[in-house]
């Protein structure tokens, strides 16, 4: 492999870029495809199908045999709002090495006393959320019930594509919160990616329950996006 | 041998930097892959070993068990700038010296880096 194919595999990686490294078996020719550029690869099914699963895999095209060493940026998790359920949530994600970043405007809730060893960002969602620039490989999580905190942010979610999107609050409140968003200009197909009530239903009660709800959640979206 | 046991804990960015690194510091680096697995293997595909000329290596293809014979042949790599595809698994005669004992399979696949 040729040191300047490897350095732009790394760029992409640093960049949080999808990436696939394909790689001839005999010969041991290779050559980076990203998902823009796959259309144009004679691998291009396979590749997307890679993509999809973020699983690498050998493959035959034709009478050739390659290798194909997908990269996909590592999983995050952002949440909105430093309440209750987000100091467990926070902890939890650092075992299950999810990389965490907390959003809350109000920084009497944004401390970090309150969250130690987390990165904790006292600023409005729409300031705050388009640095990170959430993608197809963030976790979301809204948990500040306050529509001015949450609508905002849910917004900007939507449109990077996060693979999960959850929501708190009652059947209520949610329902009120889609007639906004629905207002805002999303179609029913957008909205009903948004998990509300949120979390598995395990009916639980502490914040750490809930916490433990939507941890669950967002494993079994992830996994079993990769196994389908 | 630069780690052989704390090399399996290394990120997949740190081999894949260090691999960067090595080669344009001047060192003959070759990079093995897990390209296969059959029955439980210790590692799954894609994951990466990286090995320069004297032998020093970062990864993990197998968790330790056949680390040791990866090394030697990416040496060869390195030093003809041919690729190798290598197998090893219980059902390999070698298995006595370099196998798995977890009794899968697994195929590596080691390229230099030039």
């Amino acid at each position: 492999m040729d040191l300047a194919l490897l350095s732009a595999l790394n760029r992409h990686r640093a960049a949080r870029e999808a990436v696939a490294l394909v790689t001839d078996l005999e010969s041991g020719a290779a050559r980076l495809v990203t998902p823009e550029s796959l259309a144009a690869d004679p691998a291009a099914e396979l590749l997307a199908e890679a993509f999809r699963t973020g699983k690498s895999t050998k493959a035959v095209a034709g009478d050739r045999t390659f290798f194909i060493d997908v990269h996909v940026p590592p999983v995050r998790l952002i949440v909105i709002g430093a309440v209750h359920i987000s100091q467990a949530l926070a902890e939890m994600a650092r075992l299950v090495e999810l990389d965490c970043t907390l959003i809350d405007p109000r920084e009497a809730f944004a401390t970090p006393e309150r969250f130690p060893n987390v990165r904790l960002i006292a600023e409005w969602p729409d300031v705050a959320l388009s640095p990170l620039r959430p993608d197809r490989y963030t976790a979301f999580v809204a948990l500040t019930h306050d529509p001015k905190i949450d609508d905002p942010a849910l917004t900007l979610a939507l449109r990077a594509e996060c693979f999960y999107i959850g929501a708190l609050g009652s059947r209520k409140t949610h329902a009120r919160r889609l007639e906004r968003l629905a207002a805002a200009g999303f179609t029913e197909g957008d909205l009903a990616r948004i998990r509300a009530p949120i979390g598995l239903d395990l009916g639980a009660v502490s914040p750490a329950e809930i916490a433990v709800s939507i941890l669950a959640e967002i494993i079994g979206t992830q996994r079993q996006r990769r196994r389908s | 041998m630069s780690d052989s046991l704390s090399g399996g804990l290394a990120t997949e960015s740190e081999i894949l930097a260090a691999a960067e690194a090595w080669r344009q510091a001047g060192r003959g680096v070759a990079l093995a892959t897990v390209t296969e697995t059959w029955g439980s293997a210790p590692r799954p595909v894609g994951s990466h070993l990286v090995i320069d000329g004297e032998g020093n290596f970062l990864g993990s293809v197998s968790g330790g068990c056949v680390e040791g014979a990866v090394v030697t042949e990416a040496i060869d790599v390195i030093a003809s700038g041919v690729p190798k595809l290598l197998e090893f698994g219980v059902a390999d005669e070698t298995a006595w010296r370099v196998g798995l004992s977890c009794g899968g399979r697994i195929a590596v696949h080691v390229v230099p880096v030039t």
